[in-house]
């Protein structure tokens, strides 16, 4: 019963993320969500995992994204007309019926056997290096990519930008 | 030694973006040299590339298939790019997302684990991204930002996918989920997981109804970034992806059979209609480009060896055709600065290679012998045919004509009629003049060597084994 009323607080802070008014308030939905995943996640004796979703999703992000939010100019304060608010509730009663259905696909009978991934007391450093060098080697390309990125794009505004004052 | 196909790019990147002006140039020089190492090897030494030392990788003739389209693709783009973009840094910062996408694409059709091929997927969602947004005017950024969410949409149910597979299965490798499925049987849950991560390979491959994105991502990019995502990426990301799960890991049941191949009519009735009906030159190739993917999934959908063998067969063909057009889209918008088709007109009197590549090209996609295309939407029909799907066979042989149709109409808008006062003093353009040559050496080449048992015993039947 608990672990259900945990994930319905779950979708509830991650709709929060979604709906909040402006960016700030969205950040903190996000980062409720993310510490409410830990939890979950040491519901199920995934620890170490839990330990990085609080820490780098909930704690890090969450900083990343305030200091962000506080250091640029919103674009302006005015406030948002009645319909624009309502409009952002258009897709609620799909979500709705998503959790429904998944809700309900937990409470039923699984019509399957579980598996677990592998024995929880296997190291994490042989299960990352020893099985999943792939997915490192995947992970580090995303970064670098990502990384490249943001360079690309916010470099050459700089440049245009001085380009212009000359 | 396919190891290198993932290791060398990465090198290359972090070497070629030292702080040293020398290196930087040689950005570009390095791509070329990189894709040309890597088809090279494909054609040569599948042997030696089948061996693999860090990484866990698997080889088959399909991967062999899927590497040199990739090789081309990135080796035209490429050049492209050194042609068209004139900011050096800018040029630059294009080659490295470019490596870094061959990367991604390598490892999505060398990996043989479900996440591992999602972690591939993401970095070539990632670089692709940044391509289209690279000229940061309004359309670019649109075209990004739609791509951007359907991506992220298509992620999720891929991600999702893979988690319920993986708690059925306890493995994300595909021979472990493939077992598992094998005695499983049709379960609700199961089905979920297929639904789910056949729906995000649909978004990615641009399947009708999930196309939203391509045309905008396609006709918005800069030229060079359009002849890569219309050529490889989708290709690689959505179509291989599919076929690779669903031949390795699903299996061809009849259900998924019947689902591919009505996607596939879809899609390749509803792309060549819109197609009629664009004016923008690389919007119309962009819902061409869904046509064709269409043909590609309907002749897999089969699930008979000829069906595969033409699935991937046009995936090639495909990759090189497609790029050409692109390529020739390139050097009449970077010679005229226009897009619309009812603006240009008699361009072949003064770009006659690439009103000759254009023709070739478009002959090719519509299956014209002995152009390349011919036979393998040849092999497509007769697999339909062989198969007892006459209906279908026959929208795929009528749909033929369509394409003939809206690529005539694009020849004669562009290329032929009356040339425009505006238009008198552009000349051809020499800076694309490499890759034009190439792709179009490689469509003739490839429908003239089909007609001697070269490549019908090297290339195709391999794979129509698979």
């Amino acid at each position: 019963m608990l672990e259900i009323v945990i994930l319905i607080l779950l979708i509830l802070a991650g709709l929060w993320a979604v709906m909040a008014p402006n960016l700030l308030k969205a950040a903190i939905g996000l980062a409720v969500a993310s510490a409410i995943l830990a939890i979950i996640m040491f519901n199920l004796n995934a620890t170490l995992a839990a330990v990085f979703e609080l820490s780098v999703c909930a704690g890090l992000i969450t900083v990343v994204f305030i200091s962000v939010i506080s250091l640029t100019r919103q674009p302006s304060d005015r406030e948002m007309s009645s319909k624009k608010i309502l409009k952002r509730f258009a897709f609620l009663p799909l979500v709705m019926l998503l959790a429904a259905l998944g809700l309900a696909m937990l409470m039923s009978k699984p019509d399957f056997n579980l598996v677990m991934a592998q024995s929880p007391s296997e190291d994490m450093r042989l299960v990352l290096w020893g099985q999943r060098q792939m997915d490192l080697l995947g992970q580090v390309v995303v970064l670098l990519t990502a990384v490249f990125g943001v360079v690309v794009l916010f470099k050459e505004r700089k440049r245009q930008e001085k380009e212009d004052m000359e | 030694m396919s190891d290198i196909l993932l290791i060398g790019p990465l090198l290359g990147v972090l070497l070629f973006n030292l702080p040293i002006q020398f290196f930087r140039k040689a950005m570009i020089p390095f791509g070329v040299a990189f894709a040309m190492f890597q088809a090279v090897a494909v054609l040569f030494f599948p042997q030696a590339l089948a061996i693999s030392v860090l990484l866990p990788l698997a080889l088959d003739d399909l991967t062999l298939v899927m590497l040199l389209s990739i090789a081309i693709v990135v080796f035209s783009a490429l050049l492209v790019g050194r042609g068209i973009i004139e900011d050096e840094i800018k040029r630059c910062n294009f080659a490295n997302l470019v490596v870094l996408a061959l990367l991604g694409m390598n490892g999505v059709v060398l990996c043989t684990d479900l996440f591992s091929i999602y972690v591939f997927i993401e970095i070539v969602a990632v670089s692709s991204f940044i391509l289209i947004a690279l000229e940061k005017g309004r359309a670019g950024l649109e075209g990004a930002f739609k791509y951007f969410v359907l991506s992220a949409a298509a992620s999720i149910a891929i991600l999702t996918g893979v988690a319920l597979l993986l708690v059925v299965s306890g493995s994300t490798r595909f021979i472990d989920v493939a077992t598992v499925l094998g005695t499983a049987g049709n379960k609700p849950f199961l089905l979920l997981a297929l639904a789910l991560f056949a729906g995000g390979l649909f978004i990615k491959s641009g399947l009708m109804p999930f196309h939203g994105w391509v045309p905008d991502a396609y006709s918005s990019a800069p030229a060079a970034v359009s002849v890569l995502l219309a050529g490889i990426v989708t290709k690689t990301t959505g179509v291989y992806v599919l076929i690779r799960i669903v031949g390795d890991v699903l299996g061809l049941t009849p259900t998924i059979r019947e689902i591919m191949m009505l996607v596939g009519v879809i899609t390749l009735v509803g792309g060549a209609l819109a197609a009629l009906v664009q004016n923008n030159f690389k919007r119309m190739l962009a819902y061409s480009s869904i046509s064709q993917v269409g043909y590609i999934v309907l002749s897999f959908g089969t699930g008979t060896p000829l069906g595969i063998a033409g699935a991937v067969f046009h995936i090639f063909n495909h990759s090189v055709f497609k790029s050409l057009l692109f390529v020739n889209a390139a050097a009449v918008e970077k010679k005229t600065g226009v897009g619309a088709m009812n603006e240009m007109g008699g361009l072949a009197s003064k770009m006659p290679l690439t009103g000759f590549a254009s023709v070739v090209g478009l002959l090719s996609t519509a299956g014209v012998p002995p152009l390349s295309g011919f036979w393998s939407k040849l092999v497509i029909i007769l697999a339909l045919w062989q198969s007892g799907h006459f209906v279908y066979a026959s929208i795929a042989v009528l749909f033929s004509l369509v394409t003939l149709a809206y690529f005539l109409l694009m020849q004669r808008k562009v290329f032929f009629g009356h040339l425009r006062h505006s238009f008198e003093n552009i000349g051809e353009a020499v800076e694309l003049a490499v890759p034009t040559v190439l792709l179009t050496a490689i469509t003739i080449g490839v429908g003239l060597l089909m007609l001697t048992p070269v490549i019908k015993g090297s290339f195709l039947l391999p794979v129509s084994g698979m």
